[in-house]
């Protein structure tokens, strides 16, 4: 299998998707990047290159640069959705995306319930998310939480090139509306990814390692980060089992509880702020469901309820690491580790 | 000097450039028999037993229990008694000096190739060189040519191997037909064609193994000769519940449960194995193409061709291996073959004997090419 970055793999899985399919087309901000501007067309192929090359084989009808409002071009692509095209809009910060609350949250994510389920809305909104760019506090944020917050979205967090290839293939032939957090941080991660096509199902937890001690359940790049530390921590004798979810929303809570319950020591890992994100959810799922089990309490690893600093070394204090989420595996096994 | 017998890390697999050694199990000065087990090995993807390819008296160990070294590292030395100690120790400071330690751990080995036949898209992997005919791999269902990562190797030092993806397999076309092994002995024949063969030694395993009978059947003048591993065709009972199970099983946990009915010893499969298997069964058109190979193949639960009764009319050479420990296919199956029929029963080996007791299978499948 050959080695492909995340970028790549976001662009094989959009390019694989449109020739399979001509109802998928792309939209947004300098998607090419030079539609009405003297020179080529595709000049950007994306802010950070990752739909590169896709509208010289697509064409401007299929790969369309949008305005910089991104009220309007996602209200557009809700429509087209619910008129039978298949778009993948892509709003570059997820911080942008207050200005389209309204056609997200009261539109796209209520079609299908509203008209009773008669209609679809087939539309993907990819997006970047996370800290660690050194791109200040309005372009580093999560808020992967508000859209899980809303019945009708469905929210991915692919943690690999791997994954984000055939999470994205899945997201473009689901029927519901969907928002593809990609970390910008991760574009250049390589790991090997198949040529072919392939889908992996949404609600269906990755068990990345397993272990008897603790369980690790970790969001979008904090997977590898927890795979690091169980690595580390298995050379001093404590096993831990770690999760990806993978997506949000729907959430795979039978593997959650099931895990959480077989090691009885839970750490949760979320790059977002601490209130209201995805650990405090996963810790009240846990509790609920699977309190007898416990052996400890369950510790969250986040960001602390603060911006993300443009000071790197405090932007670089504020991310979740190795070593944060190690000491809390360590607290919570105890001094006989 | 060449009574002094190199024992190197094996290369099991396109992907493998380095392996651990996990454990040695036997100690330095024990006097081996090619095929007992030497030591562990664990890589990225798979660990097992590593089976000594020498018969000898180990005289060293170079690679410690616990330590990585690339493909082709020396790993241990044996020699008889007649070598001294300072002529080892030459030898292996010699073949230290002169081992290529970055280049090794760079080089990606033959990479599998991918050719437009008659039926269809076929991709298959070629190594070894050599005069005589071809020796051409057919795994079975649900597999693939990696099936072969610990025989195609070995075989391929005395002389040209193929390991072959069938349709709907690995990667070529997912095009099955109607899913009957008429369609997958057409591929073989394809392929044949394309490479010009004018024949090749056969070595099928379960469906593949039955998709060789049937070329050879059909085509006597195209087979030198059939090597059967847990064949399919040989009677109707199967293991559905392995068919079913690999097909539906999309987690983990419940499809390691059905790949462990695959061999003797259940902690052969690791969660690495689990995770590839789970890969293969996600691309687009698998999942339909083995659904209509189950259709075709076993409809009702039983196999639908049992060529048993023609065995009798095969012209070539033909040897059918089997575990006796097969959960799959029973290894009673074999019995009551005419006479010109050799048998091979390990009782070591699960459905999976090329890999289980890959030593004592590569040394019958060597013996064909010699």
């Amino acid at each position: 299998m050959p080695m492909k970055s995340y970028r790549q793999a976001v662009n094989e899985a959009l390019r694989q998707e449109m020739e399979r399919d001509s109802r998928v087309i792309l939209m947004g901000e300098d998607v090419a990047g030079g539609a009405g501007a003297p020179g080529e067309d595709d000049a950007w192929g994306g802010p950070l290159g990752v739909t590169k090359g896709l509208e010289p084989i697509f064409g401007r009808e299929r790969v369309l640069d949008t305005p910089i409002s991104e009220s309007a071009f996602i209200g557009c692509a809700a429509g087209a959705a619910a008129t039978g095209l298949r778009p993948v809009a892509e709003l570059m910060f997820v911080d942008f995306m207050g200005v389209c609350f309204d056609q997200i949250f009261n539109q796209a994510a209520k079609f299908r319930y509203m008209f009773g389920g008669r209609a679809t809305t087939p539309l993907v909104i990819r997006t970047m998310y996370g800290a660690g760019f050194r791109a200040a506090s309005q372009h580093s944020q999560c808020l992967y939480p508000l859209f899980t917050h809303i019945p009708g979205l469905k929210v991915v967090l692919p943690s690999n090139a791997y994954e984000a290839k055939g999470l994205l293939i899945q997201a473009i032939r689901d029927d519901d509306p969907v928002i593809f957090f990609e970390h910008k941080a991760m574009y250049d991660e390589e790991v090997d990814v198949p040529d072919e096509s392939y889908a992996i199902p949404f609600g269906e937890a990755n068990v990345t390692r397993e272990g008897d001690d603790c369980t690790i359940i970790a969001f979008g790049r904090m997977v590898n980060l927890a795979n690091q530390a169980a690595d580390n921590l298995g050379k001093s004798g404590i096993t831990c089992t770690v999760v990806d979810p993978r997506t949000t929303s729907p959430l795979d809570r039978e593997t959650i509880l099931d895990t959480a319950g077989e090691t009885g020591r839970v750490v949760v890992v979320d790059e977002a702020h601490p209130r209201c994100n995805m650990a405090t959810d996963i810790a009240a799922l846990i509790c609920e469901h699977r309190f007898a089990d416990l052996k400890g309490p369950i510790k969250q690893v986040t960001a602390p309820h603060a911006p993300v600093p443009f000071s790197p070394a405090l932007e670089d204090l504020y991310i979740p690491g190795v070593p944060k989420i190690e000491a809390a595996v360590r607290e919570l096994c105890g001094k006989g580790h | 000097m060449s009574a002094i017998q190199n024992i190197v890390m094996p290369k099991w697999g396109l992907a493998m450039q380095e392996g651990l050694v996990a454990a040695w199990h036997v100690p330095v000065d024990a006097v081996l028999e090619a095929g007992q087990d030497l030591l562990d090995i664990e890589t990225s993807k798979i660990a097992n037993v590593y089976e000594s390819p020498v018969s000898g008296h180990l005289r060293r160990i170079v690679v410690a229990a616990g330590e990585t070294v690339p493909v082709g590292a020396l790993l241990g030395v044996c020699a008889p008694a007649s070598v001294s100690d300072t002529e080892i120790d030459a030898h292996v400071k010699a073949f230290q000096d002169s081992f290529d330690w970055d280049g090794a751990k760079a080089d990606t080995g033959p990479e599998p190739e991918t050719a437009e036949t008659t039926a269809g898209r076929l991709r298959f992997l070629r190594m070894g060189d050599g005069d005589g005919p071809s020796m051409l791999f057919l795994h079975g269902f649900g597999g693939d040519l990696n099936t072969w990562l610990f025989n195609q190797e070995v075989v391929a030092q005395s002389g040209r191997t193929i390991a072959l993806d069938l349709p709907g397999h690995g990667g070529s076309t997912k095009d099955v037909g109607p899913g009957d092994l008429v369609t997958l002995a057409g591929a073989v024949m394809a392929l044949m064609d394309h490479l010009s063969l004018p024949s090749a030694h056969l070595v099928g395993h379960s469906m593949g193994g039955a998709t060789a009978l049937l070329v050879a059947l059909e085509r006597p003048d195209r087979v030198a000769s059939l090597t059967l591993l847990a064949p399919g065709g040989f009677g109707p009972a199967i293991n559905m519940d392995y068919i079913n199970g690999f097909i539906a099983e999309k987690r983990a946990k419940k499809l390691r449960a059905v790949l462990e009915l695959l061999v003797a010893d259940p902690t052969a499969i690791t969660a690495e194995m689990v995770e590839e298997v789970i890969k293969v069964k996600r691309l687009d058109g698998v999942d339909a193409a083995l659904k209509t190979l189950r259709d075709g193949l076993f409809p009702g639960g039983t196999q639908a061709i049992d060529l048993r009764d023609r065995l009798a009319a095969l012209l070539c050479p033909v040897r059918v291996i089997w575990g006796r420990r097969d959960r799959i296919l029973p290894a009673s199956q074999a019995d009551g073959v005419p006479a010109s029929i050799r048998v091979t029963l390990l009782d070591a080996a699960g459905h999976m004997p090329h890999m289980e007791s890959a030593a004592t299978v590569n040394a019958l499948l060597q013996e064909v090419m010699t």
